[in-house]
């Protein structure tokens, strides 16, 4: 799955935040359709939105940047986010974050260098019940072994353009 | 007449295939020309049995489980469609002890009824508790709630009948009714199951709580971790729009109540009702000083209730059968029920309701049936990351605010995580700090601060060789702990220490300290 979907248009986002901009509390919702968008909350479009929303640069800079969700950057084209809380752990989370990051040559918050997975942390997906848990673009995964990962992990490395 | 199988679209039962079993009953069906009604309902919450599929029969609902799509044509041939015998035949569902030994209140509906269908809902007794509401006075609402003595589900136990009542006297020209569903505690998936199982409960409660408090609008801020819970809650919000449960003139009545949900976007802070609210504001999620209370001054400064999904979803209940009903469940102050959930290193992980009362021993053994690994158990966390470590010679501590507080302990939002013989509680107590360090708003010292140096010295006590640097370094632990309890400004730096304390109290030999260094910490 491509999570770039589009190349970033500062127009666009302006356009977003105009058309939001009248809900309460607009800036969470503004800056989530940009990411649904673009993959990102790209730095550029902070003055733009800023602009719109009657907020400084700072102001918008803060919010962007509290939130775990929002990257500056696109993920590569497959996410994986892997689950570090404790339920997990007491399934052998501790380990299997180290075998994927071993699998993938990266740590937690990077990108492999051919662009095909990246790799985020994740505190609970509400899967407990099935920990270790993980989402690969978009997909729930419970009780996931490494084998399980090696799995999931072939299928999409024979699914990379 | 045309069978109906239940495949649940439950988010961990999903994450086990129960999407590609759907497929294949209906491709099966297909196959063989067999009439067939797909109900995807929530889940009955016994995860090591999903993907569970069940079938009405006469006699009652029968379940097969755990299914992977590849055991759906045998179960066409074994005649499951009228009970027929498999090896992965479970019998009735409601047979099934896990779930008779229950006392399902909140959670009557969950797994039972097709989620986003509204006639289902009013079949199973559904908005039966806002009839019963619409005909009483806002005060009498507020009696009710306060009398049947519900306490915050979220974590913090506060009586609800408080909070509304003290909404309910304030005069604002706009009110608001904020349900908080950021469930961010690992080892809870309570919320998630009622929103994704049952939504229009939390819609009902809400809509009561808008009512009583002459609340125009409603929000339910959910964590953006729960995508399918967000699907299942806009559909259910839609069919109550189209029918008249929503918007103006509600069920008929003069209220008026609209409903929105809003997405967080990971951060565990937002869990803390002032975050939350300042996060719907479109702000950073940090906490606010209290007073004022969100009931008096909440959001956009406007008196607002705030209540978690289970609060605002066992509210029907209360209203329907009358506070007495409810009150008569529980012990001591902690009154009704309690969803519990069962997670981390455990056989038979779910949700498991009971009254109040009930002791961690019969949930982990009885319920959960010990260690999913089979070793012997060593630690369970109860309520959350901020949730104290109990060692097994704990067990016998009953489900009660008071009981816990009193070991030290907090029941939290419900979830037990297990452990078993390979967990390492100097790790856990670090973790404790280092989580609070990733998701501290920052506005309070200790909390900011402290988190990060409480890592620190939890290594110096656990890498310390000589005894003079170890009993420095818990004295640097002990006045950090301290300075943080009292000194951070909500729960999440206000309670770190208890995983902390708790690891090192009952587990000293994993820091390679002995029962009398630990002394300070009882």
């Amino acid at each position: 799955m491509d999570r770039n979907k589009q190349a970033f248009d500062p127009a666009a986002a302006e356009a977003i935040a105009a058309r939001l901009k009248d809900q309460p509390g607009a800036l969470m919702l503004i800056l989530h359709e940009v990411q649904d968008r673009f993959g990102c909350v790209p730095r550029e479009c902070v003055p733009a939105i800023a602009q719109v929303l009657n907020l400084s640069r700072a102001e918008v800079h803060g919010v962007v940047t509290f939130y775990h969700d929002f990257r500056a950057q696109p993920p590569g084209r497959n996410l994986i986010r892997l689950c570090r809380a404790e339920s997990c752990q007491a399934m052998g989370a501790v380990a299997l974050a180290e075998h994927v990051s071993g699998r993938l040559g990266v740590g937690f918050g990077e990108t492999t260098r051919d662009g095909n997975f990246t790799l985020e942390a994740v505190y609970c997906l509400g899967n407990c019940g099935c920990s270790p848990a993980m989402v690969l673009n978009d997909e729930l995964h419970g009780r996931v072994s490494p084998a399980r990962f090696d799995e999931l992990l072939a299928k999409h490395r024979e699914g990379r353009r | 007449m045309s069978e109906t199988v239940y495949v649940p679209r439950d988010s961990s039962a999903l994450s086990l295939g129960a999407g590609k079993v759907a497929d294949a009953v209906v491709a099966e069906a297909a196959r063989r020309k067999i009439d067939l009604r797909l109900v995807r309902n929530g889940s009955r919450g016994m995860f090591w049995l999903e993907p569970m599929v069940e079938v009405e029969t006469a006699h009652g609902r029968v379940a097969y489980g755990p299914v992977a799509p590849a055991d759906v044509s045998g179960l066409f041939d074994c005649g499951f469609l009228t009970a027929g015998a498999h090896r992965l035949a479970l019998g009735l569902t409601e047979e099934l002890a896990y779930l008779k030994r229950q006392e399902r209140l909140t959670f009557a509906r969950v797994g039972v009824v097709d989620p986003v269908s509204l006639d289902d809902y009013l079949a199973h007794g559904g908005y039966r508790g806002l009839g019963r509401a619409l005909s009483m006075s806002a005060e009498k609402i507020v009696e009710e709630v306060t009398e049947s003595g519900l306490r915050g589900r979220g974590g913090a136990g506060f009586p609800a009948g408080i909070k509304w009542r003290t909404t309910q006297q304030a005069s604002a020209r706009r009110k608001y009714v904020v349900c908080n569903a950021d469930e961010g505690d690992s080892g809870t998936f309570s919320d998630r199951m009622i929103m994704e199982g049952d939504p229009f409960v939390l819609i009902e409660g809400m809509t009561i709580a808008a009512v009583c408090a002459g609340a125009t609008q409603g929000y339910i801020y959910l964590r953006s971790e729960y995508p399918h819970a967000l699907h299942t809650l806009n559909e259910a919000i839609d069919a109550a729009y189209r029918r008249g449960y929503l918007g103006d003139k509600v069920a008929g009545s003069p209220h008026t109540f609209n409903l929105e949900v809003r997405l967080g976007a990971g951060a565990y802070i937002c869990g803390e009702e002032t975050a939350m609210l300042e996060s719907l504001e479109g702000k950073r999620g940090m906490v606010r000083y209290k007073p004022p209370v969100p009931a008096i001054s909440g959001l956009f400064g406007q008196p607002t209730i705030v209540n978690n999904v289970v609060s605002l979803a066992t509210v029907p209940v209360i209203l329907e059968r009358g506070a007495a009903f409810y009150k008569d469940f529980g012990m001591g102050r902690s009154r009704g029920t309690l969803p519990i959930q069962l997670a981390g290193n455990v056989r038979h992980p779910g949700l498991v309701e009971k009254a109040f009362g009930v002791t961690l021993r019969e949930l982990v053994e009885d319920y959960g049936g010990g260690t999913w690994s089979g070793r012997p158990l060593r630690a369970v966390q109860v309520g959350g990351p901020l949730g104290a470590y109990f060692p097994p010679s704990m067990l016998d501590l009953p489900m009660d605010y008071e009981a816990f507080a009193a070991k030290k302990g907090i029941v939290g939002h419900g979830g037990i995580v297990v452990f078993d013989d390979t967990v390492d509680l100097a790790r856990q107590a670090r973790w404790a700090f280092e989580f609070c360090a990733i998701e501290s708003c920052g506005k309070c010292t200790p909390c900011r601060i402290g988190s990060t140096r409480g890592a620190e010295v939890i290594d110096r006590i656990s890498q310390s060789m000589r005894t003079g640097d170890r009993e420095t370094a818990m004295g640097l632990l002990r006045d950090l702990c301290d300075t943080m309890t009292y000194g951070s400004l909500c729960a999440l730096g206000g309670l770190t220490p208890l995983p902390v304390l708790s690891a090192l109290r009952h587990f000293p030999e994993d820091f390679g300290l002995s029962r009398s260094d630990v002394a300070w910490t009882v």
